[in-house]
C-alpha cells in the first residue's frame, strides 16, 4: 500500500530563515505518527505544507500519491486539520460551527446535520450544541475543533498541539477520543512537545530540531536504544561524583542542580554511589521520552 | 495573473454564504445605518441647507436640493458599506478570529475566501443601498423605473470599493491603521465627489481632481438614474469604473495572499 504521506527532501524557506531543512519521512495508513520538537523546530511550517496551506521551497511532497503543488483541493477534500489556535466562528452557535464548515466541503445540508449529530455526540458536547463559541471553555473549544476536523470523513487528521494549555482532565479526553478514532483505522498526523502525549498516542515519531529530524522510530525503541532503561536522577551532585561518572564512562547530563546518569543497570548504579556521594536525593526510574527529548535538544530555553 | 485566476472557482461563494449567515443573525443592527442615515441627512439637510438653497443646477437646469443629494447619499452609502466590510470587518475575520485559516484547510484556495470577500463586500454594499432606496422613496425622490438601475450598478460600485478596501488590508500593521485610509481617500471622496454641491462650482483644478475620484462618477451615474434621465455622457464613467475595478480586485487578492503566505 502507499504511504498516505511521503516526503523527500522537503523544505519550507522563509527569505533568509530555513524552517525546515531537507527532511525525509513516510507515513502509513492507519498509524499515529508524531512530531516532536521544541518551538521553531519546523513542525507546523511542516504540517502547513501538508494540508497544501504553505507552498513548497524544495524538496517533494505527496499526500494519497498526490503532489501538494498540483492537487491540493483533492488533498485537503480528504484531511482533516486541527490548527493549534482557536479558529471557530464566534458569530455561530456550537452546531452551526459544523455546518458551516461542512458547506465549504459541498456536503448537502441533510447529511452534513446527520454527521454533525454525530460528531458532536462523539466528542461530548451535542448538548452544547446551542451555546455560542464564547460560553465555551478551552477545553470545549478544542473538542469542537476535533468535531469540525472530522466533518469531512477525512482519511487523515492533523492534529497541531491538540492539548496546548487545556486542563489535565480535557487532555485525558482528548487523548481517549484520538485513541478511539485510532481504532477506526483513522490515520493521524500529531505535532506536540508533550513527551507524555507522544508516548501514549504515537506508535512512530519523529524528533526535530532547527528544521533537521534528528531522530526517527516507535517511542519505547528510541527511548531504549538512545537512552537506556533507567535514569538514576542526583540532586545536588558533588564534584568527585562527576570525576566517577567520567571514569566510570557513564552517559550523563547535567542542569544547574541534578545529574542524569543513563543507564541499563539503575539499581548497580545507584549502589555504587549512594553511599559516597549522595548528599541530597537520588532516585532511579525508568527512562522515557522527555529524557531523550531532553538530551537531544538540550536544556537551554528557546526563544 | 494566471495562478491567481486559475485558483478561482465557485467555491468563493461558500464564503460569501457564510459572511451573509453572520448578517442575518445580527440583521437588525445591519439595517439601521442604511434606514436611519438618509432620514438623518434629508432631514437635516433639507430643512437646514434646504431652506438656505431651494434649487441647485445640475445638467443645463434646476432641482430642488433634496433630490439632488438623495442619490449622492447612495453613492455614499455603497462606499462606506463596502470599504468598511472588507477593510475592518475583514481584518476581523483575518487577523482576530482567523477565521481564513480554518477556511482553507478545506477544498478553498485563498484565492476563493478572497473573492468571496470581495463578493460579500460588494452585496452589502448593495443591500444597504436597496434599504436606503425604500426608505428615500418615501420622500419621492426616487424616479421609477429608471432609479432600479441603481440596484446592479451598486454591486459594480460596490465591488470596486470593496477591492481598494482589501489593497489596505492586506498591508496594515494593525487595525488602527485604517485612519490613514479612511480619512485620506474615503473622507475626502464623502465630500469631493458632489455628493453635497455640484462640482461645477468649484475651481478648474478643483474640479479635475474631483473627476479622478471613482465616487464622483458613481454619485453621476445614480443621480441622472434617480432623477429619470440619462445622459449619454453616462458611458464614460461606467467605462471609468469598470476599468479602475478589474487592476483594484486583482491587487487586492494578490497583496492578500502576500500577507497571509509568507
Amino acid at each position: 500500500m502507499p504511504a498516505v504521506i511521503e516526503a523527500r527532501g522537503l523544505s519550507k524557506r522563509y527569505g533568509t530563515l530555513t524552517a525546515v531543512d531537507g527532511i525525509d519521512f513516510s507515513i502509513q495508513a492507519g498509524e499515529c505518527f508524531g512530531f516532536l520538537g521544541p518551538n521553531g523546530a519546523g513542525k507546523t511550517s511542516t504540517v502547513r505544507m501538508i494540508h497544501c496551506f504553505m507552498p513548497v521551497s524544495g524538496g517533494e511532497l505527496r499526500v494519497f500519491g498526490m503532489d501538494v503543488r498540483e492537487k491540493p483541493r483533492e488533498i485537503k477534500t480528504r484531511i482533516g486539520v486541527c490548527q493549534q489556535e482557536d479558529n471557530l466562528d464566534p458569530d455561530f452557535s456550537v452546531l452551526r460551527n459544523l455546518l458551516v464548515f461542512a458547506r465549504y466541503f459541498g456536503i448537502p445540508a441533510g447529511e452534513a446535520a446527520t454527521r454533525a449529530r454525530e460528531l458532536l455526540e462523539f466528542m461530548g458536547i451535542w448538548e452544547r450544541r446551542n451555546d455560542t463559541i464564547r460560553q465555551l471553555s478551552g477545553g470545549l473549544k478544542r473538542r469542537l475543533v476535533i468535531a469540525r476536523a472530522l466533518i469531512n470523513k477525512p482519511d487523515l487528521l492533523i492534529l497541531d498541539e491538540p492539548t496546548t494549555g487545556l486542563d489535565p482532565q480535557s487532555r485525558h479526553l482528548v487523548w481517549d477520543r484520538v485513541r478511539a478514532l485510532r481504532r477506526q483505522g483513522k490515520t493521524v498526523l500529531l505535532t506536540t512537545h508533550y513527551m507524555d502525549e507522544a508516548q501514549t498516542l504515537c506508535d512512530r515519531l519523529v524528533i526535530m530540531d532547527h528544521g533537521r529530524i534528528l531522530v526517527e522510530g516507535r517511542p519505547a525503541d528510541l527511548v531504549r536504544t538512545r537512552v537506556g532503561k533507567e535514569v538514576v536522577e542526583v540532586w545536588g551532585y558533588p564534584p568527585a561524583l562527576l570525576e566517577q561518572a567520567r571514569q566510570s564512562g557513564w552517559s550523563f547530563e547535567t542542569d544547574t542542580d541534578r545529574l542524569f546518569i543513563y543507564t541499563d543497570e539503575g539499581e548497580a548504579v545507584f549502589s555504587s554511589i549512594a553511599g559516597k556521594h549522595v548528599t541530597e536525593r537520588c532516585t532511579v526510574r525508568t527512562a522515557g521520552l522527555e529524557d531523550l527529548f531532553l538530551k537531544l535538544t538540550g536544556r537551554e530555553l528557546r526563544e | 495573473m494566471s495562478v491567481i485566476v486559475r485558483n478561482l472557482s465557485l467555491r468563493s461563494l461558500r464564503v460569501w454564504q457564510r459572511n451573509r449567515d453572520v448578517f442575518l443573525v445580527t440583521w437588525k443592527t445591519n439595517l439601521v445605518p442604511p434606514i436611519l442615515e438618509p432620514i438623518l441627512y434629508l432631514v437635516a439637510f433639507g430643512l437646514g441647507i434646504g431652506a438656505l438653497v431651494r434649487e441647485v443646477p445640475y445638467r443645463g437646469g434646476m432641482i430642488g436640493y433634496t433630490a439632488f443629494i438623495a442619490p449622492g447619499l447612495l453613492a455614499t452609502q455603497v462606499m462606506f458599506q463596502s470599504f468598511f466590510e472588507n477593510t475592518f470587518n475583514t481584518f476581523v475575520r483575518m487577523y482576530y478570529q482567523r477565521t481564513f485559516d480554518a477556511i482553507v484547510t478545506t477544498p478553498l484556495s485563498l484565492e476563493d475566501v478572497m473573492a468571496g470577500e470581495l463578493l460579500w463586500g460588494a452585496t452589502k454594499g448593495t443591500i444597504a443601498c436597496c434599504v436606503m432606496m425604500v426608505a428615500i422613496s418615501f420622500f419621492g425622490l426616487l424616479h421609477y423605473p429608471h432609479a432600479l438601475v441603481i440596484v446592479p450598478f451598486s454591486f459594480l460600485a460596490g465591488l470596486f470599493f470593496a477591492g481598494i478596501a482589501l489593497c489596505f488590508t492586506a498591508i496594515v500593521p494593525q487595525i488602527d491603521s485604517f485612519n490613514f485610509p479612511v480619512f485620506l481617500l474615503v473622507m475626502p471622496m464623502f465630500l469631493f465627489s458632489g455628493t453635497f454641491f455640484p462640482l461645477d462650482v468649484l475651481p478648474g483644478w478643483a474640479r479635475l481632481l474631483a473627476e479622478v475620484l471613482p465616487l464622483t462618477h458613481v454619485t453621476r451615474i445614480m443621480r441622472d438614474a434617480s432623477l429619470g434621465s440619462f445622459h449619454p455622457d453616462l458611458l464614460w464613467d461606467l467605462l471609468y469604473l469598470l476599468i479602475v475595478t478589474i487592476p483594484v480586485v486583482y491587487l487586492g487578492i494578490r497583496l492578500m495572499k502576500k500577507r497571509l503566505l509568507p
